[in-house]
This record gives C-alpha cells, structure tokens and sequence, in this order.
C-alpha cells in the first residue's frame, strides 16, 4: 500500500549533516573554541587545587561545610564516605569528577540565573525561552554529543558543555518560579516607597526567591552529576570513565567502584545544597561555628539569645 | 488651608483599548454599558477630588468600588488611563519614571491592608525600607528607625522578625515604615481592615493622636462607615467606581444624597457622628444684673425650658430651675442668687453625643463653652436623644413629624 515515503522522502539527517558539518563547524569553530576558553580555565583551577590538596585536608574541610551547613549527621557521613572513596581507590577520579560538576554549575548559575530573571520580567521572553527548555531537557544528551564533539573537540571541556547543555534548565525555570512567586503586596510595597527596579529586585526579590533559586542550583547540581558517564564518551574523565571503562570491559568491579564513588558524591552535594536552601529556617543542630565555641567554654549553654538578635535574613 | 493632593477626572480602565472606553465613559456611557460593549471594565470612571493640606480624606466604598485602584493611581502603583494628579501644584500623572521615584520618595508613603511587611527583613529594616530606597546612610536610617518605633510602641521589637509580631503590631511596623520618611501625604489602604475589632478601635485612636501631633495629609480607604465617620474630615463615598456623596460626617449621616448612602448611614452609631455643637440652641441665659426670679420665671415658660443659665459679666455664675424657683416664690423670698446651681454640667461643641450622656443624667440643660470658657448655647438632654434616634433618610425636622404621626 502506498505511504507519503513512496513519494516524497525528507532527508533530514542529510539536512543537518550539511547545516552542521558545512556551515556550523567550518564557520563558527573558532568562536566555539574560544568560549570555552573560561570553561578550561575555571575546570584547570579546580582540578588542580583540588587535585593537589591532601586527601585528609580535603576531606575535612567539605565535613566542616557539612557540619555548617546541614549539621553533625552529614558531617559525619561525608568524612566516612570520603575515607571509603580513598580506600577504595577512586579518590583522584572523584576529585576529577567534582571539579568538572563544580565547573559545570558555576557556569549553570552564571546562565542561568540571568535568564530566570530575565523570563520572570517578561512574559514574552519566557514564552520564547520555556520551549527551548523543553527540548534542552527532553532531547537525549547523545543527539548532541556529536556536534559538541565537532565544534569543541573531544576531552574535559566539551563534556563539560554538554553537562552545561543537560543540567541548566532548572536553575532557569526555579529562578523564573521564584521571583514570579514574591508576593505581588511586597513587591508593590516596595515601589511605593520609590525603589527602582533594581532595588526591588535584590532588596526584595532575590531575598525572597532564594529558597526556590537554590533548589534549582541543587536540580542542577544533581543532573550534572548523572552526565557524569554520559560525558566520559566524549572524553571527559573522573569517576564516569572509571564506570565507561567498566562497561566496555565487562567489568563489574570496575564499573561498582565508579559507580558508588558518583552515588556518594551525589548524596553529600545534594543535602548540603539542599540545606542552604533551608537556610534562614529553624536549625535542626548547632552550626560549627557554636559546636566549637562550645569546645573552648565548657558549660557555656546558648541561652537563644543569639537567635533573636540575629536579623532574620 | 491649601489644597495639597487634587485629583482631576481619574479614571481607570482594565482591557486592552483603555482609550476607546474613556471616549464611551465621556459620551455618558455606563460601567455597565462598555462592559457589555467592549469586554472592559471600568475601575474608577471620572473621580474628582482635592485633599486639603492637613486633613484625612476617607474614602470609602465596598469591595469593588473601585478605592483600591483610586488610592494606588495616586502614587501611581495602578497608572491612570485618563485625568490628572496634582501634588503641590506639580503633576504626577506627567511625572516621568524618574520624577515619579522622586514623588514617592520624598511626598507620599503608604500604608497596606495585609502590612506588607518584607519577611526576610527584621521589624527595624523594614522601617528603615523608605530610608535605603533614598540612599540614607546605615547609621542615620538606624536611629530614625528606631525613634518611630518607640513612637508606636515597639521599640523593643526592633531586631525581631516580622513574623513574630500580632497583626495589630504589624500594622504599627507599616505605620512607623510609612512615617519614618517623613512623607507630606500618608496613603492609607484599608489599613485596619485586617485586625480584630478591638485592636482596629486601638489603632484608629493612636491615628487620631498621631495625626494631632504630626498633621499629615491623608487618604484613607476603608470599608467601614464607623471606621470613616471616626477618623474622616471628610468622607467620600464610592460606588462603581464614582464617588456618589463627599463631605463631613453630619452632613453625609444627615443628609444623605441618595438612597445608596441612606442605607450605609441607617445602621451607624449616630452618638459618634454628632457633636454638642449639633444639637445645642441659643442659650437665652439670664443676667445676674438685670434679672430677678420674676423675669426668670418667665422667660422659662415663655421659652418651654425648665432651666437656665444665668451670667454675670458675661461668666456664667450658674444654673436655676424653674421648679426651684416657683417653690422659693412660693415661700418667704424670690431672690434669684439664692436659686443658683454651681455644680451644673458643661461640655465643648465638638464632644461627640455619645460621651454626653452622663451629662445629661444631671436634669440640667449642659452648658456648652467656647475655646474661652463662654457659653455658646446650651444642650438639652432630650434633644441628644432626639438627635439619636433620628432616621437617617429623614432630616433634622424628624422629631416634629414623628409626633404629628
């Protein structure tokens, strides 16, 4: 029985062949090639320091930010979890891995947080910007490897755009959510009293919308994370080539050890993001900084004083 | 007094073609009529007004009346589609975005129904909002902050989060926000609607007492008559987006201009609206000088009074009653110093009815004193209860029908 196809055929994929292949990378590789200039840089900076500093240095010091974020419990996960990655032996890839997710979110939040509060301003611009979200968030990352792959070559930095590409819609849309949702009183509030728009918008806005904005840098953080594998088939290393090596090996062991060290990650980084999200909320524990002073003052209790002279920010 | 805050044919138009329906609304067309006609709906449809420098103008009006958007189109929160606002002489309505930061800058602060307070902000910040948007240094806007907070009470709770606070104590967060930039004209929107009654009669005393003391202009929406006759100069009624009656409490309770303002006013406490001054005829007092209890008597029953003051170089030296004196006639001696009351009532023009009362339970005529401490008239206790009872569709001869009737 005939079908469309019996007579007209699209040949999309040849289309696009020569879009990209003809005109994109020929034109435009060299303006591809330098903005990732700052990728590079910012990825070399972290993966060298991180790199370089002491297993037991580092690991106490991302406690400490446990501790002072999130609380003893964390704390305490985070320093075992750690020991366990250097004992296992995927301490390098995991520091690896960290700097390419920290790389990658900085650049998120630089995007992203721009554009939320550009779409929160204009409803015409987040018609525009909320179907191109769509797509970024449906389209399966390997569709776009290939081109990333032409225009920026293979290695750290273009895995690092694609994990951009994959993990920076929710900051976007969280960003756009939470200003959207100040409560329109505070922000007529605050015009009344003659502040411009850019007082309104970080003496009140942002202010308010932070909860939100900082769930979305935890979505972000998150989904970085799980494009850890993906990027590793473009050549980016860390733990995702430990599991990528693992795969095309057949080897189990291999693949778990990569594997648990990216679960782990995954586990420390969200809850601390998601407790500074809840900062400003009721503390569940005593921050570091009390816990400490409690060291050098024994039988020094907290009266709570301190809480309520502290300004609610 | 000046005229600080006028407002010329505002009108407010929610739809697409705001312009087309202000054309509709000026051949005469009804709110109802451009709805139907063209899908908009007119929030405010041609409003005149000016507010004088000094004075509380209440505005009120049930919910979609229209106040809500009027009071925001004056520090333009809701931009006008037509008509004009004069601060001072200078329009806002032609303010550009710059000159209208300056106008809510430095002349106008408001007040919200629900306090919008700032939450992340401590009650201090929040007072010193006003303050930062002008660029005030930290130090200054400190002391300020905390000076108006210990003008309405809560000094204390400078550091504390809003949230902490009841709803009365918020609204006096908004009040000291509002008042801390010093603004010329106080925009007041339904400021105690949210509070609890007995909170909202405290708050609209601490507004009169501020108001003696700070004599800002203000507009005031509500949609409480009590709430407007209390604290209203003068008072706007509004409805579907016009005003249908302005003037002072005993003119809008006594003569009210149609059957809309009838209705609002049959229920109100009277005893808060009228004063002394209201109810008070001449005093006809006698003179220790010229009179004698002769003359008195008979100006009582020429008069229908039962008792009068007497003066003496212009002061007044007492009260007498008639029954007093027919009983002295009667007796040994007529002498009408004898006679005299010294413990006898008094009271100003502008004591509200419902403080009088006591008063009245003297049997004695109350003596109203000008600012001089003379005798401008007198009240008798049953004209205040005349005055009460009144109907509010009927005018100041109700008291004569009804008892024809």
């Amino acid at each position: 029985m005939w079908q469309p196809s019996d007579s007209i055929t699209i040949p999309l994929g040849d289309w696009v062949q020569v879009f990209v292949r003809g005109w994109l990378v020929p034109n435009f590789r060299d303006f591809f090639r330098t903005i990732q200039w700052p990728v590079d840089q910012t990825l070399a900076g972290l993966d060298g320091v991180l790199n370089a500093m002491p297993m037991l240095a580092f690991a106490v010091i991302l406690s400490a930010i446990a501790w002072g974020t999130a609380g003893r419990g964390l704390a305490v996960f985070t320093f075992i979890a750690l020991t366990a990655l250097d004992m296992i032996g995927v301490w390098s890839q995991t520091m690896t891995t960290l700097a390419m997710i920290l790389t990658a979110v900085v650049f998120c939040a630089l995007v992203g947080v721009p554009l939320g509060i550009a779409a929160a301003r204009s409803d015409r611009f987040a018609a525009v910007l909320r179907p191109i979200l769509d797509i970024m968030q449906t389209i399966p990352p390997f569709v776009y490897l290939v081109p990333i792959v032409m225009l920026f070559g293979v290695g750290m930095t273009p895995g690092i755009i694609a994990t951009i590409i994959f993990a920076l819609p929710p900051i976007v849309r969280l960003t756009n959510l939470g200003l959207r949702s100040v409560p329109e009183n505070l922000v007529e509030a605050a015009y009344a009293f003659g502040a411009t728009r850019s007082q309104v918008l970080w003496d009140v806005q942002i202010p308010l919308a932070l909860r939100t904005i900082m769930a979305g840098l935890n979505q972000t953080l998150m989904l970085a994370l799980s494009m850890a594998v993906i990027a590793a088939l473009i050549g980016a290393g860390g733990l995702g080539l430990t599991v990528y090596t693992g795969l095309g090996r057949l080897d189990v062991g291999t693949a778990t050890e990569g594997g648990i060290g990216i679960v782990l990650l995954a586990i420390i980084l969200d809850r601390i993001t998601q407790a500074l999200g809840e900062e400003g909320r009721v503390r569940r524990s005593p921050s570091l900084l009390e816990t400490l002073k409690g060291f050098i003052r024994p039988g020094g209790t907290r009266t709570g004083d301190d809480d309520l002279r502290r300004p609610a920010r | 007094m000046s005229e600080k805050l006028v407002a010329e044919r505002l009108v407010k138009v929610f739809g697409d073609d705001p312009d087309r329906a202000v054309r509709l609304l000026e051949d005469g067309k009804s709110k109802a009529d451009i709805l139907t006609a063209t899908g908009m709906t007119v929030g405010v449809s041609g409003v005149d007004f000016s507010v004088r420098e000094g004075e509380i103008f209440v505005v009120m009006g049930l919910s979609g009346s229209g106040k809500s958007t009027l009071i925001r189109m004056i520090n333009r929160l809701i931009e006008p589609s037509s008509g004009n606002i004069i601060i001072d002489g200078d329009s806002i309505t032609d303010a550009d975005e710059d000159a209208l930061r300056t106008f809510r800058r430095d002349k106008l602060a408001m007040v919200f129904q629900h306090f919008a307070l700032f939450p992340h902000r401590s009650v201090r910040e929040n007072v010193e909002f006003g303050l930062k948007t002008r660029g005030v240094e930290p130090g200054k806007r400190r002391v300020r902050a905390l000076e108006m907070l210990d003008q309405v009470g809560l000094g204390a709770w400078a550091e504390a989060a809003p949230s902490a606070l009841s709803g009365g104590m918020q609204q006096r967060v908004g009040l000291a926000r509002a008042l801390a930039v010093d603004p010329e004209i106080l925009l007041m929107d339904e400021p105690f609607s949210a509070l609890d009654p007995l909170i909202r009669a405290d708050m609209q005393g601490e507004l009169v007492a501020l108001q003696d003391k700070l004599k800002k202009t203000i507009v005031f929406i509500t949609h409480d008559l009590n709430e407007a006759l209390i604290l209203g100069d003068r008072i706007a009624i509004m409805e579907e987006g016009h005003f249908v009656q302005v003037g002072t409490a005993e003119q809008i309770v006594s003569e009210p201009a149609s059957d809309y303002v009838a209705a609002f006013t049959q229920d109100i406490d009277r005893g808060r609206v009228f004063t002394a001054g209201s109810v008070m005829v001449p005093p006809e007092a006698l003179d220790l000088a010229t009179d004698t209890s002769q003359t008195a008597l008979e100006r009582m029953e020429r008069l229908g009074r039962d008792a009068l003051y007497v003066q003496q170089d212009g002061r007044i030296a007492g009260a007498v009653r008639y029954r007093d004196l027919a009983a002295a006639a009667r007796g040994n001696g007529a002498d009408l110093r004898a006679q005299i009351i010294t413990d006898y009532p008094t009271t100003a023009p502008d004591t509200h009815l419902y403080r009088m009362f006591r008063l009245c339970a003297s049997g004695l005529p109350v003596a109203v004193l000008d600012r001089d401490g003379r005798l401008a008239g007198v009240v008798e206790p049953e004209s205040v209860f005349n005055q009460l009872a009144a109907r509010a569709d009927a005018g100041a001869a109700t008291a004569d029908t009804r008892l024809q009737a």
